[in-house]
């Protein structure tokens, strides 16, 4: 009977052995074609913007910075860039200002309809940013007296963003134990001590994933800036994007790809620099 | 004391926009250059400011022996905006606006003892969205005080109240004593007048018709003097061409509502016309539906891209003007051998200087001819050819704070000079409102020449309608739906219903 | 793992906590303040709109009328919304759910396995993608399906103009590209969540990898597939990214709703019927969300 057994484990363990070749061969293949999948279509973001004739297909290029110096001859180019950086850098603090409070109390204090809430400002928000909310939305800032001010552009985003961006941040507090700001206050800590020196460490992780996606969202934006801008100066690069044509309507391949590329890099240095320093992990766990 | 007035006024007054182009050398030879001192009331001004960049140029005024400058205390600020911008769309416009309308208009303003400050406010995006800010902007009563207006959305403002005809921006007397009017043809003013009233100045206008690539014409045997009379002829040049010489795509018609106004204006408006009849009858006040015009119009698509095959059906589906520029490219390559275009092909598109798809052997192998009707004096007031014009122009904004300098601002750039020196930005001619400019200009270009004297006779501008534009949708719609393989008949019967739930049955006529 | 979550201790046993009632007011009325006004008024002045037949030019811009359902009733007849909805779930249906949630779950399940550094790089491929600002992208799409110059067709070796002939497809496969990260994201933190130990004793057990992903994966990813779900369809419902490469063409055949409602606003300026759609889709969204919330409470039981 051992004997027999020991036979049957050896098969087994073969079989396991196989099993396991074969799920690490098609494993790799598997992550070689997701891999090529999503880098082949950036590779004209990597190409194009240092070759010297630049089209649609991609080609070892004819290396140089020409079309840098191109494109640094348009004079709103850069400062475009600048208004982006302060249109999401804004959104990205006010987000995190207005939601993190919101959604701190939301995972803490349980409220009859709370989820259902939270998913009615979702669906609002899909209104809000649509195309249908422009008027509203001129009407709105034009009262305030937003129109051209770099306020309006970063309150009407947030007011786009906030309510993901609390559903996102409150599951990301569920999934802190609440043990720690109990302790806190067995000590006599006050509710604002708690929050600001307990529990902002501990989310700050999330804070900064959120920060980042909303500063993404902002900086990809066109609509607000199209609505609420006229002031060129004030234009943001993803509204400057639709300038780079010449006199024909045909889209001007060198200042284009430089400038994508150059348009491309801060959110990307922005991901790096967070996924370092905390992570860039999502949370989710609503309850069903 | 008086002195630092002008200092003052210099810095803050008449700052300009950073910037740097092409035309910058160009323009100074046109503007008088900074020696060109002024004298004015009471003192000199000139402009100074780096000659090769544009917008740099200010103005300057010294007072001389303590006299007063400025006959008037108060400031003037008037805006300007167009969908312009310098290194970008239209940078020809955004040219001249900040380099010789604003100085230009301000120098000429000082020396008569009157401070203005003109501002441009430019914009580099797509032509509807340019479109919405321009009506959010008008809706709440704010915006530039002179805008430009593509003649086609004249209607739809007017109704809104957004614009209103200029006797009643800045009264009648003031309107009527420019003597521009004398020199824009009453035809071209309608590109910017509604209900019989002028709501701005046009900036000149354009015609349609057909390039042919006299090469390719010579290699299918047919001459090179071609010059068609009948939708018949049209085909059966085609249909040799694809004998003849295959790899050659014989036409290009513009189809699909990708290319938007494109396929109205190079397309099913000029067949329309050729076949007898208006997309807007004005007398009886009704839009064509299912019309035998329109049906032949639509059978003429279903020859060239389903039953002959003589145009390349792709190019009509792309988005935006992809389709567009690929039918450019091919003419300019030679591999096209006749297209249905504005006067914008020539000037802009295969300009062997200046164009996107520069044509070297444009001067000497292409060939014009008129659109023809489709049987000789089938066409609408029993014409044999037809052309469309379009256009656009500047209008004031009625809620303008200083309406009359705003309409100071727009006699000036529409006065011989400044429209001459618009022409000489870039080398890029073409036929502006002011006859007087055009008989200087035009004789030298012989394609302007051909749609000056052959086309434009025969054009027929857009209809002033509100729902011009929905119905144009509509009709380009139905040519998609064509060029996708549906039937004559039954796209349209589509286009009706869609066309009677727009309008109301009771203002489509049909038969 | 860098990032500081608690495994697997989903503590948060929200009650009594230490916040006391005037704490709680405090630190959430700024915040209904500014949703009061940035994201409540838009909304509801938009879905007032719906029911006017506002339009920014012409004369319905000077007198808009109250209309009552007159645009739902012309939007349920009108064969262009509904061939636009008919689309628009057939994107949401291919690119979110079958698309960007299960790439990004057999990513996130493969790269849990890998080395660091591996699942580092492939991350950052995905992620980059992600991030990439909507107006570039359309250029690094443009040129992967371009016809004469495009990628797909050199590596292929194959002459097709994929945004003609296959359109839905493309702007499919766009967005699977496009939105993946997100999925991938969420789940890798599902999966981490798992503890180790869990799943080493199913191995030690015996049990097939679809096993373990069976009894042990998905029942605790299951709050996180629930999120994932909602939040994806409701942006792919409002997706705009594919006019940049179709405009909705050809034909229409990519005119997905967001494309409509688009075309209603900045072609047309009819406000009116463009936000009667924008409310009709909030409703779409309310009832798909109610849906997957059912699904998922009977996988629950």
């Amino acid at each position: 009977m051992r004997l027999f057994g020991k036979q049957i484990q050896l098969q087994d363990k073969r079989r396991i052995d196989e099993r396991t070749k074969v799920e690490k061969v098609s494993t790799l293949a598997f992550v070689l074609l997701a891999v090529s999948f999503f880098a082949i279509p950036l590779m004209w973001l990597v190409l194009a913007p240092f070759d010297s004739d630049p089209t649609f297909r991609i080609k070892w290029p004819n290396w140089g910075l020409g079309n840098f110096s191109e494109m640094a001859e348009n004079p709103y180019a850069y400062r475009s860039l600048m208004n982006s950086a302060i249109f999401s850098a804004g959104s990205g603090l006010a987000v995190i200002l207005v939601g993190a409070p919101a959604s701190y109390v939301l995972s803490r204090i349980k409220f009859a309809g709370r989820d259902a809430f939270l998913y009615i400002l979702l669906l609002f928000s899909s209104i809000v940013t649509g195309s249908a909310a422009m008027v509203p939305l001129f009407l709105l800032s034009l009262r305030l007296n937003l129109i051209d001010t770099y306020q309006g552009v970063v309150l009407v985003l947030t007011g786009g963003l906030i309510p993901a961006a609390i559903f996102i941040l409150k599951d990301f507090t569920d999934s802190i134990p609440k043990s720690y700001e109990e302790s806190a206050q067995i000590f006599g800590a006050s509710s604002f001590r708690i929050l600001k020196d307990v529990v902002t460490p501990i989310i700050r992780p999330g804070l900064a994933v959120i920060f980042v996606w909303s500063f993404v969202q902002a900086w990809g934006n066109f609509l607000a800036p199209f609505i609420l801008i006229r002031d060129i100066n004030k234009q943001p690069a993803a509204v400057m994007m639709y300038s780079f044509y010449n006199d024909g309507g045909q889209a001007v391949f060198r200042t284009v790809a430089a400038f994508s590329l150059i348009y491309t890099i801060p959110v990307l240095a922005m991901y790096f620099y967070v996924n370092k320093k905390y992570g860039f992990r999502f949370y989710g766990g609503i309850k069903g | 004391m008086r002195n630092t007035l002008s200092v003052r006024t210099s810095s803050r007054t008449f700052k300009a926009v950073l910037g740097a182009s092409l035309a910058g050398a160009l323009l100074v030879s046109v503007v008088p250059s900074a020696s060109a001192a002024t004298g004015s009331v009471g003192g000199t001004c000139v402009k100074v400011g780096a000659k090769a960049k544009v917008g740099k140029i200010k103005v300057e005024c010294k007072s001389v022996s303590g006299k007063k400058i400025w006959t008037d205390t108060k400031v003037y600020n008037v805006s300007i905006s167009a969908n312009a911008i310098l290194g970008g769309k239209n940078n020809q416009t955004a040219t001249w606006i900040q380099n010789y309308v604003i100085p230009q208009f301000e120098l000429s303003n000082a020396e008569k003892g009157k401070q203005v400050n003109v501002s441009f406010t430019p914009a580099g995006i797509d032509d509807n969205q340019f479109k919405t800010q321009l009506a959010l902007d008008l809706a709440s009563k704010r915006g530039p005080d002179v805008m430009a207006l593509d003649g086609f959305w004249v209607a739809e403002f007017a109704e809104a109240g957004y614009i209103k005809p200029l006797e009643s921006v800045v009264g009648a007397k003031a309107v009527n004593a420019w003597e521009g009017w004398k020199q824009i043809p009453a035809s071209v003013q309608g590109v910017m007048s509604y209900g019989g009233k002028n709501y701005g100045v046009p900036q000149g206008t354009d015609g349609r018709i057909i390039y042919f690539n006299k090469k390719l014409f010579a290699d299918a045997g047919l001459p090179t003097n071609w010059q068609p009379k009948s939708w018949a002829e049209l085909l059966t040049a085609a249909n040799t061409i694809k004998t003849k010489t295959p790899s050659v795509m014989p036409l290009q018609l513009n189809a699909g509502d990708g290319m938007g106004e494109a396929t109205a204006m190079q397309g099913f408006l000029n067949l329309l016309g050729g076949a007898g009849s208006l997309i807007y009858d004005g007398k009886t006040k009704k839009w064509t539906g299912n019309t035998k015009a329109v049906r032949d119009m639509l059978g003429f698509y279903d020859s060239v891209y389903n039953k002959d095959k003589v145009g390349n059906s792709d190019w009509q589906l792309l988005a935006g003007e992809n389709g567009r520029n690929e039918s450019f490219k091919a003419f300019a390559e030679g591999k096209l051998a006749m297209i249905i275009e504005g006067d914008y092909l020539w000037r802009g598109v295969i300009n062997p200087v200046s164009g996107n798809f520069k044509m070297a052997d444009r001067n000497t192998n292409v060939g014009f001819a008129m659109i023809p009707a489709q049987t000789a004096k089938s066409g609408v007031n029993g014409q044999s050819f037809m052309s469309m014009s379009g256009g656009s122009g500047y209008a004031l904004n009625p809620n303008s704070a200083n309406k009359s300098t705003a309409w100071e601002l727009l006699q000036f750039i529409n006065a011989k000079e400044p429209v001459s020196s618009f022409m000489a930005i870039g080398g890029a001619v073409r036929i502006s409102q002011r006859q007087d400019v055009n008989t200087a200009v035009l004789k030298s270009d012989p394609c302007l020449k051909f749609v000056f004297e052959k086309a434009i006779p025969n054009t027929f501008f857009r209809p002033a309608s509100v729902n011009y534009n929905a119905v144009s949708v509509l009709l380009q719609k139905a040519t998609t739906s064509i060029v996708q393989g549906k039937s004559v008949a039954e796209t349209a019967a589509a286009y009706e219903t869609a066309l009677k739930d727009l309008v109301g049955a009771a203002n489509v006529a049909s038969n | 793992m860098k990032s500081k979550t608690m495994k697997g201790s989903r503590a948060a046993r929200p009650g009594n906590s230490v916040l006391g009632k005037g704490a709680a007011t405090a630190f959430l009325s700024p915040s209904l303040i500014f949703i009061g006004i940035f994201l409540l008024i838009p909304a509801f002045w938009t879905l007032y709109l719906g029911l006017t037949d506002y339009k920014l030019v012409g004369i319905e811009a000077l007198n808009p009328s109250f209309v009552g359902i007159d645009n739902f009733t012309k939007a349920l007849n009108d064969p262009q919304f509904l061939s636009s909805l008919k689309l628009t779930i057939i994107y949401v249906l291919g690119s979110a759910i079958f698309g960007q949630a299960l790439l990004g779950f057999i990513l996130a399940w493969v790269l849990n396995e890998l080395s660091p550094r591996i699942r580092n790089i492939v991350e950052l491929i995905v992620i980059f993608a992600w991030i990439v600002p909507g107006s570039v992208v359309a250029f690094l799409w443009f040129a992967f399906f371009n016809n004469e110059e495009g990628t797909l067709n050199a590596i292929l070796g194959v002459n097709i103009d994929w945004l003609l002939d296959y359109p839905m497809l493309s702007i499919i496969i766009f967005n699977i590209w496009r939105g993946t990260a997100f999925s991938m994201l969420l789940f890798s933190a599902a999966i981490a969540s798992i503890p180790k130990s869990h799943i080493e004793v199913a191995r030690v057990a015996g049990a097939s990898k679809m096993q373990q992903l069976r009894n042990i994966v998905l029942p605790s990813a299951r709050s996180y597939i629930l999120t994932n779900l909602l939040l994806i369809t409701l942006w792919t419902f409002n997706d705009f990214g594919p006019y940049l490469l179709t405009g909705g063409g050809p034909g229409g055949e990519t005119q997905i709703l967001p494309i409509f409602i688009y075309d209603s606003a900045l072609r047309y300026l009819d406000f009116g019927y463009g936000s009667a759609i924008a409310a009709i889709m909030l409703f779409l969204n309310l009832v798909i969300s109610l849906i997957v919330l059912r699904m998922s409470r009977k996988g629950k039981k």
